[in-house]
Formats: C-alpha cells, sequence, structure tokens
C-alpha cells in the first residue's frame, strides 16, 4: 500500500494498526532546504489544529540567508508546530516528531537543542543511493550520529513515494509531507482538504485538486512509515478564533486603531508587518510608506502626525538607532506617534532573524537627554493587536511617542487567539479643524498633569512653530534656566500621571514564596508553563511579567519583598556569575533586572542568554529548580 | 432677517490678509542676512495668494535659514538638521489641503539631508522648497559646506576648501521625477518673488535654489555677482516669470530658455559664468506622491468598520 490513485483517495483516515496514543500536546517539526515548502506545509497542518478547537503555536524556522546552498548545516529551513489538547503559549521544548528532508538541515536543529533522545525523525532515504560519493558518505555519518545521540531515525522513501503522484516533487513534496503528518496525529482530513483549498484559492481548481491528491497520498502511506499514532484531542470551541502571528496581528491593530499611515523602511523581522499592510490597508482606508531610510520613515511619521493623523513607523533595532534623534523630538515637542519596535539580535546587524529582548533600555533610554515616553510590550500575539490600538489613544492622549516593543518570537509565532470585537471608538476621532480656543496657547501645560491640548493645522487661531529647541508654553524658543526645567517637569509629570492609572500586575502562582521569576514581551508562555510545573511539584515559586516598561506598573516592591529571591527571565545579554573577571560589583545584568533594580533598590537577579532561541519552558525549568535548591542549601 | 432670500448663502465675513498675518515675530538673523528678503517675499506670495494662515505650514531643518518657520505667523515645524523634507512630506501625505513651504540650508540639504533630497525630488509633492545657499554652515559658525567654492577659507579648512562644490541645481535636474528647478537671488527681489510665485503655482515639489548672502561668513562669494549683474544670466520666456521692464533692463545678460527640454535645462544649469537665473525646467506632469498617499482620505468610520471585518475574516477559523 505506497499510494491512492490521483483523485481516488478515501478522505476518511484508516485505523491504524494500533490504537492512537493520546497526548496532551505534540511537537512536530519540518526541516529542509529553503525552498522546499516546508512552511506552508506546517502552517497548514497549524491551521488544520487550531480549526479542530486544539492549541497551536507555530514558529518558522529561518535561515539568516535567502537561498543557502542546499544540504548546507546552517540552512535549515523549515517550521515547528506545536499542538495541544489545552492552549499552546510557546514553541515548548524538544520536537516528538521531525520530517527532514535531508540530514544536514538536522544538525543545526541539534545545536540548537531542538530534540531529545527519543525524537522520532523520519529521514528522507534517496541520500543513501545518490550518485555524489560524498553525499552517500556523509549520509551514513549522519544516521550513525544522530542514533548515537539518541535519535530515533526511521528512513523514509519520501521522494520515491511521493513521485508517484506528483507532478513535480520539488514543489509537491510539502504537500505529501502534511498529509503523511496528518495521519500520523489523526488531523481531521477534511479540514486538512478545505484548509488546502483556501491556501491555493488564487491559484485555480486545477492546483487544488493536485494539491489535495497530494495529501491523500500523504496521507495513504502514512500508516506505513510509523505504527504509532497520536492522538491530542482538541476542546470544543467555543469563541471565534483567528489564527495569526505576530506581526499580522500588529498589522490588524493598526488598522483597528484607524491609523491610516505607517511610515517604514524594510528590516527583519518587522518588514511583515508592512507587507500585512501594504496588500490590506487600502480597505480601511490606509497607506504604507516606503521611506528612503529609517531617519526618514519617522521623520514622515511625525510630519503627519504633526497634521494631525497620528501615524506609526515599524522597524527593529539598527532602525531603532536610525531613528532615535526623531524620536526625542516627538517627545520633546511632544508629537502622538506609535512606534512599533520588533527586536531581533544584536547589538549592530547581529542576528537579523532571532529573537532578543536587547533594546529595552535603548528605547527606554536611547536619545540623547531626558526622553520620558510610554513603552509597553505585549506578551501574546492577542496583545500585539490590542495594545496598538491602546497605544493610539495613549499617544495621542499623552501628547507623546508610545513605543510598543515586541520580538522576533512573536513576529513570527503563529497562534489561535479570540477574534476581537471590534469598536467604533477604536478608530481615530476626526481630524478636529474647528478654531483654536483664544487664550490657550500651543503647549497649556496643565502644571499639575503636564498634559496640554494640540493644536493641529487648519484650526484657525493655534497656529504656532513646533521645535525641538527648548521652549515655552507658547512654544517660543527658550534658553533661560527655569523654561528647559519647566519643559522637562512637564513632559517628565505625563508618565507619572499616567502611571496612576496603571495597577499592580497580577502574580501567577501565590502572591508568596521563594522565587519569583519576573518576565516581559514574549517568554510569558515558557515562563508560566515552567512555573506550572514547578509548582505542581510542590515547589513555592510565581511568575510576573511585565506589560509596562514605562513607566512601570505600580506595586512592583510590595509584590517582590513577599518573595525570598526575585529573579529576571530575558532574552539578553547578562555575564555569567563566576565568568573570569566577573564579580558580584562589576557583574553586567540584563536589562529588566537593571532596570527593576533602580525603581525598587532591590536585589533582584537576572537569568538570561542570548542564542537567538526562545527559552524553552524546560530550561526555565531547570534553572528554577537549581535556584530552588540552592536557596534549600543556604537556610 | 426674517424674509427667504431665494439667494440666501452664509454669511461668512470676508477674510482679508495683510502682510502682518504672516510675520510672525522681529527676525533675528543678522544685519544685511539674505534670509530676510526671502522671508519678505514668502510673506508677499502669501499676502497676495491669501493664504489662510492656519492652512500653511512652513517645514525646515537646523540651520540659520531654518529659523525661518519662526518667523512667519502660520503653521510651522523647525525639525531636525537635514530632515526637513521627510517631515514635509509626511505633513502632505494625508493633508493635501495644506500648503507647504520648506526652508533648507546648503548643509541642512545637500549635505546631512542629501539623501531625503534625492528622494523628496522623486516624491514630487506638491511644495515650495527653498534651499538657501549660501555656501556656508552659518549657523554652527563657519564650516565648509557642500557649495562653498574651492579655496574658501573657513575653520573647518583654513588653508581653503579643498574640493570643489556640489552644483545643486544640476544636481537636482539628475534626479528622477524631477519636476521644478529654479534659480534665484536674494538680493534682486522683484526676481525673488517672481520665481517663487511660479514655484507656489507649479504643482509637484518646486526646487528653488536661492544664492544667499551671508554678510558674516561669506559676504565676498556673492559680492561681485551683486555689484556686477553682467556675471547673471536671466533666462527668458517658456515658464519664466515675467519681469517689469525695469527690472528686466538691469540684467545685461539675457538668454530665451525652453524650460520643458530638461538636456536644455541640464546644460544651463552647468553654466557658472554668467551664472542662469529663472526657471531652468518644469515639467506639470509628473507623478506626484500624494496621489497616492491620500487614496482612502476622508472614508468613513462605517467603511472602515465593514474593511476591518473582511480583514479579520482572512484570519478566522
Ligand atoms: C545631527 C546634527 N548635526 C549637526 C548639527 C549642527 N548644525 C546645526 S546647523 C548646521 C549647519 C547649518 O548650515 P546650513 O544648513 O548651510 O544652514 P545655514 O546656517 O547656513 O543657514 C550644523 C552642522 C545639528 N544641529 N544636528
Ligand atoms: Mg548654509
Amino acid at each position: 500500500m505506497t499510494s491512492t490513485t490521483p483523485g481516488a483517495g478515501a478522505t476518511a483516515a484508516r485505523p491504524g494498526k494500533a490504537p492512537a496514543q493520546r497526548v496532551r500536546e505534540h511537537i512536530v517539526e519540518i526541516v529542509s532546504d529553503s525552498g522546499e515548502g516546508a512552511q506552508k506545509a506546517g502552517q497548514t497542518y497549524g491551521a488544520v489544529s487550531a480549526k479542530m478547537g486544539n492549541g497551536v503555536w507555530t514558529v518558522e524556522i529561518i535561515p539568516a540567508e535567502i537561498k543557502p546552498p542546499a544540504r548546507s548545516r546552517a540552512g535549515a529551513s523549515g517550521i515547528r508546530v506545536r499542538v495541544g489538547s489545552e492552549k499552546v503559549t510557546n514553541t515548548g521544548d524538544q520536537a516528538d516528531l521531525v520530517v527532514a528532508l535531508n540530514e544536514q538541515v538536522l544538525y543545526g536543529r541539534i545545536e540548537q537543542k531542538a530534540y531529545k533522545p527519543g525524537t522520532i525523525v523520519l529521514l528522507e532515504s534517496k541520500w543513501a543511493k545518490d550518485p555524489r560519493e560524498e553525499v552517500r558518505r556523509d549520509y551514513a555519518a549522519a544516521l550513525v550520529e544522530f542514533r548515537a545521540l539518541g535519535l530515533d531515525v526511521r528512513e523514509v522513501a519520501l521522494e520515491e513515494a511521493c513521485q508517484q503522484v506528483a507532478q513535480d516533487v520539488r514543489v509537491g513534496k510539502n504537500m505529501f509531507v502534511l498529509g503523511m503528518l496528518c495521519h500520523i496525529t489523526c488531523r481531521d482530513l477534511d479540514r486538512a482538504m478545505e484548509e488546502v483549498a483556501f491556501v491555493f484559492a488564487k491559484k485555480g481548481p486545477a492546483v487544488i485538486a493536485r494539491n489535495q491528491d497530494l495529501v491523500r497520498a500523504g496521507h495513504a502511506f502514512g500508516e506505513q512509515v510509523l505504527e504509532q499514532r497520536y492522538e491530542i484531542p482538541p476542546r470544543e470551541i467555543t469563541r471565534r478564533m483567528m489564527v495569526l502571528n505576530g506581526n499580522q496581528a500588529i498589522a490588524l491593530g493598526v488598522m483597528a486603531a484607524g491609523i491610516e499611515m505607517v511610515a517604514m523602511y524594510p528590516i527583519t523581522p518587522a518588514t511583515s508587518v508592512s507587507h500585512h499592510l501594504a496588500s490590506a490597508f487600502r480597505g480601511v482606508g490606509g497607506v504604507v510608506h516606503q521611506a528612503e531610510d529609517e531617519i526618514a520613515a519617522i521623520g514622515f511619521a511625525i510630519g503627519a502626525s504633526y497634521a494631525g493623523k497620528t501615524a506609526c513607523t515599524v522597524t527593529s533595532g539598527p532602525g531603532l538607532a536610525l531613528k532615535t534623534e526623531f524620536l526625542g523630538l516627538a517627545v520633546m515637542a511632544e508629537v502622538p506617534l506609535v512606534f512599533v519596535l520588533v527586536q531581533r539580535g544584536g547589538p549592530s546587524t547581529g542576528l537579523p532573524t532571532k529573537v532578543e529582548q536587547g533594546d529595552l533600555l535603548a528605547a527606554l533610554y536611547g536619545q540623547p537627554g531626558d526622553t520620558p515616553k510610554i513603552v509597553i510590550a505585549p506578551a501574546t500575539i492577542e496583545e500585539c493587536l490590542h495594545f496598538v490600538v491602546t497605544a493610539r489613544k495613549l499617544a495621542e492622549a499623552f501628547r507623546m511617542p508610545v513605543m510598543l516593543l515586541t520580538d522576533a518570537n512573536l513576529a513570527t509565532g503563529v497562534q489561535p487567539i479570540p477574534r476581537p470585537e471590534v469598536a467604533a471608538d477604536w478608530l481615530a476621532p476626526p481630524l478636529d479643524q474647528s478654531p483654536w480656543q483664544q487664550g490657550v496657547t500651543a503647549y497649556d501645560w496643565d502644571l499639575d498633569t503636564g498634559l496640554s491640548p494640540r493644536p493641529v493645522p487648519g484650526q484657525k487661531g493655534g497656529e504656532y512653530v513646533l521645535t525641538g529647541l527648548a521652549h515655552t508654553k507658547n512654544a517660543k524658543v527658550a534658553y533661560d534656566p527655569d523654561s528647559n526645567q519647566t519643559g522637562c517637569a512637564m513632559r517628565s509629570r505625563k508618565l507619572a500621571v499616567f502611571g496612576e492609572s496603571l495597577r499592580p500586575p497580577q502574580v501567577h502562582g501565590d502572591a508568596e514564596g521563594d522565587l519569583l521569576v519576573v518576565g516581559w514581551g514574549s517568554t510569558l508562555g515558557s515562563i508560566e508553563e515552567a512555573v506550572d510545573r514547578a509548582r505542581a511539584e510542590g515547589q513555592r515559586v510565581s511568575a510576573l511579567h511585565l506589560r509596562f516598561l514605562s513607566p512601570l506598573e505600580p506595586g512592583l516592591a510590595e509584590i517582590f519583598a513577599r518573595f525570598r529571591r526575585v529573579v529576571t527571565v530575558e532574552i539578553n545579554y547578562s555575564d555569567a556569575p563566576g565568568a573570569p573577571h566577573v564579580t558580584k560589583d562589576n557583574r553586567r545584568i540584563a536589562q529588566l533586572a537593571q532596570l527593576l533594580r533602580t525603581h525598587t533598590l532591590m536585589d533582584i537577579d537576572c537569568w538570561s542568554n542570548v542564542a537567538g532561541q526562545p527559552i524553552q519552558p524546560g530550561a526555565i525549568h531547570a534553572e528554577i529548580s537549581r535556584r530552588l535548591q540552592a536557596l534549600r542549601g543556604e537556610s | 432677517m426674517f424674509g427667504l432670500k431665494d439667494d440666501w448663502e452664509l454669511e461668512v465675513p470676508e477674510r482679508y490678509f495683510t502682510l502682518e498675518d504672516y510675520e510672525g515675530g522681529t527676525a533675528r538673523w543678522c544685519p544685511g542676512c539674505g534670509d530676510l528678503a526671502v522671508l519678505t517675499a514668502v510673506q508677499r506670495i502669501c499676502r497676495d495668494e491669501q493664504l489662510p494662515p492656519e492652512k500653511t505650514v512652513c517645514v525646515s531643518g537646523i540651520g540659520c535659514s531654518s529659523r525661518f518657520p519662526h518667523y512667519m505667523k502660520t503653521y510651522g515645524f523647525h525639525g531636525l538638521h537635514g530632515r526637513a523634507l521627510p517631515v514635509a512630506c509626511g505633513v502632505k501625505s494625508r493633508r493635501p489641503d495644506l500648503t507647504v513651504w520648506v526652508a533648507t540650508g546648503d548643509g541642512d540639504c545637500c549635505s546631512i539631508g542629501a539623501g531625503h533630497w534625492v528622494h523628496a525630488i522623486r516624491y514630487n509633492m506638491d511644495m515650495v522648497v527653498m534651499l538657501f545657499d549660501n555656501a556656508i554652515y552659518g549657523l554652527t559658525k563657519n564650516q565648509t559646506s557642500p557649495t562653498s567654492p574651492q579655496g574658501l577659507h573657513t575653520n573647518t579648512h583654513p588653508r581653503g576648501a579643498w574640493l570643489p562644490p556640489l552644483n545643486p541645481t544640476a544636481a537636482t535636474l539628475g534626479f528622477a521625477n524631477v519636476s521644478f528647478v529654479a534659480q534665484t537671488v536674494d538680493w534682486n527681489p522683484a526676481h525673488l518673488y517672481a520665481t517663487l510665485v511660479r514655484a507656489y503655482e507649479h504643482k509637484g515639489l518646486s526646487f528653488v535654489r536661492i544664492l544667499q548672502r551671508c554678510p558674516t561668513y561669506t559676504s565676498q562669494v556673492f559680492a561681485e555677482m551683486q555689484k556686477d549683474p553682467s556675471q547673471l544670466l536671466l533666462l527668458t520666456g517658456g515658464d519664466n516669470p515675467e519681469l517689469d521692464a525695469a527690472t528686466a533692463r538691469t540684467f545685461p545678460n539675457q538668454q530665451a530658455h525652453d524650460s520643458r527640454d530638461l538636456a536644455a535645462a541640464r546644460r544651463v544649469a552647468e553654466q557658472h559664468e554668467p551664472l542662469p537665473i529663472g526657471v531652468l525646467y518644469r515639467d506639470p506632469e509628473r507623478p506626484r506622491y500624494e496621489d497616492f498617499t491620500t487614496v482612502g482620505l476622508g472614508m468613513s468610520d462605517a467603511d472602515k468598520l465593514v474593511g476591518l471585518e473582511r480583514e479579520l475574516d482572512k484570519f478566522s477559523v
């Protein structure tokens, strides 16, 4: 039973030899050279699972180069899909099952600790018969190596099987693999068919049919590949859900916020926000401006904002560096602006496609002079959408730039989220062109709050000259000591006022204990999963996740005081304790930890790395255990 | 008052703007600074065209000349060194109803902001860009600018500027989608005014290089030219302003010029002695970026919400 006749495949899953094993969650990866369609297969697999009611987290495995040479160790391109019975909030630990289209790309993933002993690897076997001797040799060597590592490698003649149904295996193999995975993990084949039809809708019925045949054939083939099947029981879907990644969520957030202008310059991993907008923005009356560079992008956005249309600019670390001067101007001249920063590895060009949370302090303090601004960090894909809506409102209410920090992990992670119920008041208010009130100055600061109404060009009587120079409440350039002191105080006061409206963050777990793990941004899912595991083992550990970085949410010192130790978990650099020359006094610590120390005057430790990978819950769990053990040793 | 008149219309008090409506306080440039002449010319144009001050925005970078918006009683944006053009384009992007004037210096435009210069020309958004070319960094006190003549003694090149200067007019004529390039001098108010009117009237980005005297640092650079009008070549015909006979008579050198001929414009722009003044080039047909950036402007909230639901549908399962 190697294939079905094209077009005649049965849609019902055949009963496997053994009953499917029920699992709470299951992680698969498809890895290949780039251009083999692994990502499309994985995304479709994720969408099918989400539609079935499973929790899903999908993350692409992206090589840094567009077209790395075939069969190269660092060239792994592909996708990881974690499917669970419950909501899935992160990419998880090691994969359970891997489909690899060649053996070389597995090396890179092994280095990244993506697999464990027992991980099943379905490896394309055609390389054993490759005409090139070195290929055959490499393949054979890899088999030995992988098995020595404990990987459960199964050689599979994927291409050969696929050839019987595909016109062109290069482009068809991915759908064949999708079908195979659907069989192995008991995915609903009808839904898979629907999804394939959706994915290829633009390409026409012939292409849809061809791909559906491939999926069916792969599904049938799956039966003989593995004796074992897995079932990940879904939950009933009670709400309308959407499946999307963080950048798509930001793009939708921009539209839902009523923002009409996004000015950007392409930079990974932020660019795809503009891709989604470029195709969809018109439908809500908005435009993307691809500027000549990042400086121009933010300048353009500020120009639009100044003229009454609060705009958004989207970038990543190197772009932030270039936008620095304008960001300072927006603070100084009190121009509302939504500034989305999708962080990647740094410094410099760093790790363009990889995750890092290394720009927190640059966002907060990276501009010359004092530049108070609101900085918020969504922790989930759902929050990526909602925070943009909030950001626009805050920017206008507080007349300042609002920075929204996400990272490559959120940007490319795909997850089902509840579909938002958009209300009309999410959209920007209409442009106010009524005459400006006589006697009100351009910066008519309320001396208590620092807040002031903002004249917009077109408002008669509101004419003023915005300037980045120190200025009075009349917008007049002023170099005297009092004016600058007042201006700085007014701009800073707004943060204090906004901070008053925030509530203390919720502790995940007990409100007191031995250890509190504090995080921000995309690490939420991993941290809470790790903490939950440790708590299930009886450990006295809780988690706290911060969404507001400037101003910080209130009550942090009180929360921290109820724990014996507080540690941040972050994806940015800190010196390893005990590294040569590193002492308790000179150790450079992670960024949130620095911020929290200054803020609370408490001894806050950090655990961080810059491996360019999302931190796995298992690794955090291990660190929690290690710290708690050390603590027990102390007492 | 109580009967309905068939020619009833809303009684709008007639607004008439005088020069004073555009005068925003005493300019603090050095006595004899050419910037003043430009300011006066722009204020006159605003008055003559009766531009509502609230609908007029002056955008600038940083430099002596970039103080310009402060001396106008319109809306203004005195931003960052070199970055006037992106801001001005952003203002215009969703507010085509605003009249935009840009004041930029030779350092501002041709050095630190050179990248934006190339691209703003290409965007061709409807605005007047005035390059205040005094061949020096004025505000920061006498450093070489890209337009400083070779050999000019400055604080950064005390033995004389090393390289030949950049020609902003010729350079602009080399940028894609250029639609209007003119050259004038601050010391001939009639030509300055008439040229800026032409620039204002052109729909698209009008780039006007204004040779501007800096009495403090480069008084000698334009002194000869100012004294001896034969060092200038008055371009006539085509899109060139009609000067009154008295003014025209002061130019011994005149040349009929076809401002629709890009190759001719480039040739003329390369000429230095005598230096051509007038409209070198104009093409009213070039695409304007705001025709793209204003798409969807004024869409109702109801329509936006429909559009948004449609987008959400695409991701829904
Ligand atoms: C980023 C930055 N770099 C440098 C400066 C200092 N700076 C201010 S104006 C200027 C040059 C001004 O020359 P120009 O643009 O020709 O204007 P002018 O004063 O001659 O009118 C410089 C270098 C600055 N303000 N910002
Ligand atoms: Mg200058």
